[in-house]
Parts: structure tokens; C-alpha cells; sequence
């Protein structure tokens, strides 16, 4: 539990000293936030859900990356992720993920790691008649499957497929700029892989909803919702959909600060897991 | 669903009464606060090396005229912008959409400077936004 702590603590400086060299190069040609911030699987989005928006602020003769740490405490367990990605001229976006999910009440580690790519298919997020399309691919895969397997996961790794679409106004309701983002996914992982891939009730995809929708109090402050439906394979325990209240801060283009409430449900048998995320973000 | 009524409930405490009865040419001070927006927004673009050149051979009283005519007209104040349409005055510039951005920035500032409020500045980019097409990539 301390160690997981002094891992993150390590990271920080990590990520602030790429926030402060990041400014030399952060001038991306893109408007603040519309990169989003990294989701716990290290693509673009908000905490929980993958959007359409590719990360960081490169427009489409340039290149962008982005490093990020996260870390999700609930009830019964903490989920620590450290992030990066490579935005390709606003068309592509390659992210890696490395998931530590620590059972602080049970004891023990659950880890995976997720390749993400996500392709831009076309629209915009702000300008044109067409909202922005991309779609997504994610490689997972637990780098210790004997608890996975115990409970009777199918296997260690697994790809998921997501189709997103994103779009804002810039004059909503209350005359603030709103962000709308629904995106549908293929997934056959156990509380989004950490568990393993398929089980016992069902091993194969399933088609489920992600929404998100968020309003700018400020271009730099954006205070919004998640909602992630999960499927529920495993018959040892029954699975929760995952829901987030979150604010997220832009002070400028290199760094974006993230908070959030998180309801997880039930996890393994354990309900009642709420609790708090944060994380922090260095673009570049 | 807890995070859903937390946000309705958070939007409905924090959101202000949006100004009734007030046009956006009110909200940016009328005719001499566009004028000052717009001065502003040049001195900006002057400083922003990313899209200064594309003014370099611009005759900025001209500049200064059209868009604080086109501003007035577009946001329900007693002008009638006498330019150029967006195709005409943009072709042969090259504006790239990140010139176009870095244009949006520097009218934020702008607005900043002069304490516009938020929503103010949303309905001023809203009505600026659909011209996108109209600017960039020509």
C-alpha cells in the first residue's frame, strides 16, 4: 500500500518536469481542452470513457504527445495508472497504459497493460457541420493472471472496439460551452480487463454504452459526468457500471489538472465502492 | 445516478441568470467597445509570431474598419459590414486551422482584457465559428 504510494509520489516530478519544459514546445494549434484529458486506459476522454478527441493539441501538420498519472481510491481498492501518448497530425493517436489495481482489503495486485490506437475518421470537435468520429482499438493484456483465472476469466488478453463520437457547442445552455460525447464499444473484459477477458456466463463481445457530457464553467474549467456500462461475465461476482462526476482544470496547454467522484459499484463482491480519482496530465 | 443528480444539481447552483433583454452588441459595450475588442485583438495578432505575417502586407485601418463593421452587424448592432465576403478577402492566404485557432486565442485575450463575460464570449465565438470553412484552407 505505501510502496504503491511512493511509486506514484516518484512519478510526479516526472510529469511536472515535463509540464515545465513542456511549454517551450506546447503550442499546438489546437483550442485549450480540446484534447481532453488521459482516461484510466491512457487514451484521450475524460477519466472513464475514450472520446472522440485525439490527445494533446496538435492540429493536422503537427505532432503532440501527452504523459499522464492517475489514481482512483475506493473503499476497498486503488487503482493507479501512468499514461502516455502521441497525437499524429489530429488523425492518430497511439497511447500505452500501465494498470496497477491493488486490493487493499483482499491483498494483492491485479496489472494490465493497454496499446491503445485511435483513429480519427473525420468531423470536428468544435468546427463543420459533423461532429468528430474516431474510432478505437485496444490491446489488453494482465501481466498476473493467477487471480484472473481463479475466478474463471477465459484469458489474459483481448482486443476492445470502440466507435466515439464527439462534439461541443460553444454556446450551450447557460450560454457556456457544453461537450456531448457517446461512444459504443465491443468488450468481453472483466472490470474493464484487470480481471481477465470472457468467463463462465459469457465469452464473447458485447456492444456497450459510454456517455459523457461535460460544461465549461471557463475555457479552463470544465466540471461533467461519465457513465460506462460494463458486461458481466464472471458468475463468482456480478459487475457494476461505472459512473464519474468529474472537474477538470487547463491552467494552459501543458498541463491539465483532473478531480473527480467516482461510484465503481461493486467490485468482486464488495459493494458500496466510491471514493475519489486524480490526475494530473503534461502535454507536449 | 448519484453522479447525474450531483451534476444537474451543481449546474443549477452554479449557472448565472443569463442576461435577459440584452443584445451581444450591448454585452461587448456597443459600437466603441467592438472598436476597442478589435484594436485589441490587432495589437495580439501583432505579438502572436504564429499568424503576425499574415497581416504583414494588410492595411490594418482597413483591417480594424471591416471587422468591427462585421462584429456590430453580426451581433444585432446598427452596422452593415461593407467588405469583402469571407472566400473573396481569405483566398491566396494559406489560413491554416491552426492559424484560424490561433486567431480564436488571440480574440479571447482580447475579450479578456476588456472583462467580458464568459458567456458573452461564447455567443461572440459562436457566431464566428461557422465561418471556419469560409477562412480556412483557401
Amino acid at each position: 500500500m505505501k510502496t504503491r504510494m511512493k511509486i506514484l509520489a516518484s512519478l510526479l516530478p516526472v510529469v511536472l518536469s515535463c509540464a515545465l519544459v513542456a511549454p517551450v514546445s506546447a503550442e499546438g494549434g489546437r483550442l485549450l481542452a480540446t484534447g481532453g484529458v488521459t482516461m484510466i486506459e491512457g487514451a484521450a476522454g475524460g477519466g472513464l470513457v475514450p472520446w472522440a478527441v485525439l490527445s494533446s493539441y496538435a492540429e493536422e501538420d503537427e505532432w503532440g504527445g501527452t504523459v499522464a498519472v492517475s489514481q482512483a481510491d475506493v473503499n476497498d481498492f486503488r487503482l493507479s495508472v501512468m499514461g502516455v501518448s502521441v497525437n499524429y497530425r489530429n488523425r492518430l493517436e497511439l497511447s500505452f497504459a500501465k494498470q496497477t489495481f491493488n486490493l487493499t482489503t483482499i491483498g494483492g495486485d491485479l496489472t494490465q497493460n493497454i496499446l491503445g490506437a485511435k483513429y480519427r475518421l473525420g468531423g470536428d470537435i468544435l468546427y463543420g457541420q459533423m461532429p468528430q468520429i474516431s474510432l478505437g482499438l485496444q490491446y489488453k493484456e494482465n501481466t498476473r493472471f493467477g487471480l484472473p483465472q481463479a475466478v474463471g476469466a477465459q484469458r489474459d488478453s483481448d482486443i476492445d472496439a470502440y466507435l466515439a463520437v464527439s462534439r461541443a457547442w460553444l454556446a450551450g445552455p447557460f450560454d457556456r460551452t457544453w461537450l456531448v460525447n457517446g461512444t459504443v464499444r465491443a468488450t468481453r473484459a472483466n472490470e474493464t480487463g484487470l480481471l481477465g477477458f470472457g468467463g463462465d456466463l459469457n465469452d464473447s463481445h458485447e456492444l456497450l454504452a459510454e456517455v459523457a457530457v461535460g460544461v465549461f464553467l471557463h475555457r479552463s474549467l470544465a466540471l461533467g459526468v461519465e457513465y460506462k456500462q460494463k458486461p458481466s461475465n464472471l458468475g463468482f461476482a456480478e459487475e457494476s457500471d461505472w459512473s464519474s462526476l468529474f472537474m477538470a482544470w487547463f491552467p494552459s496547454k501543458s498541463v491539465a489538472i483532473t478531480g473527480a467522484y467516482v461510484d465503481l459499484g461493486e467490485i468482486a463482491g464488495l459493494a458500496g465502492q466510491e471514493g475519489f480519482y486524480l490526475s494530473l496530465q503534461a502535454s507536449f | 445516478m448519484k453522479c447525474f443528480s450531483a451534476f444537474v444539481v451543481c449546474i443549477l447552483l452554479i449557472m448565472p441568470n443569463v442576461a435577459v433583454g440584452q443584445t451581444l452588441y450591448d454585452e461587448l459595450g456597443q459600437k466603441q467597445g467592438i472598436e476597442n475588442i478589435v484594436e485589441e485583438l490587432l495589437f495580439n495578432i501583432a505579438d502572436d509570431r504564429r499568424i503576425r505575417h499574415h497581416f504583414a502586407e494588410s492595411d490594418l485601418t482597413r483591417v480594424h474598419q471591416m471587422l468591427s463593421e462585421q462584429i456590430c452587424e453580426l451581433t444585432g448592432g446598427p452596422c452593415v459590414y461593407s467588405g469583402d465576403d469571407m472566400v473573396t478577402s481569405h483566398t491566396g492566404m494559406g489560413v491554416t486551422r491552426a492559424d484560424f485557432n490561433a486567431l480564436v486565442e488571440c480574440l479571447q485575450l482580447a475579450l479578456d482584457t476588456f472583462e467580458i463575460p464568459v458567456g458573452a464570449q461564447n455567443r461572440l465565438l459562436a457566431l464566428l465559428a461557422p465561418m471556419h470553412h469560409e477562412i480556412v484552407g483557401l
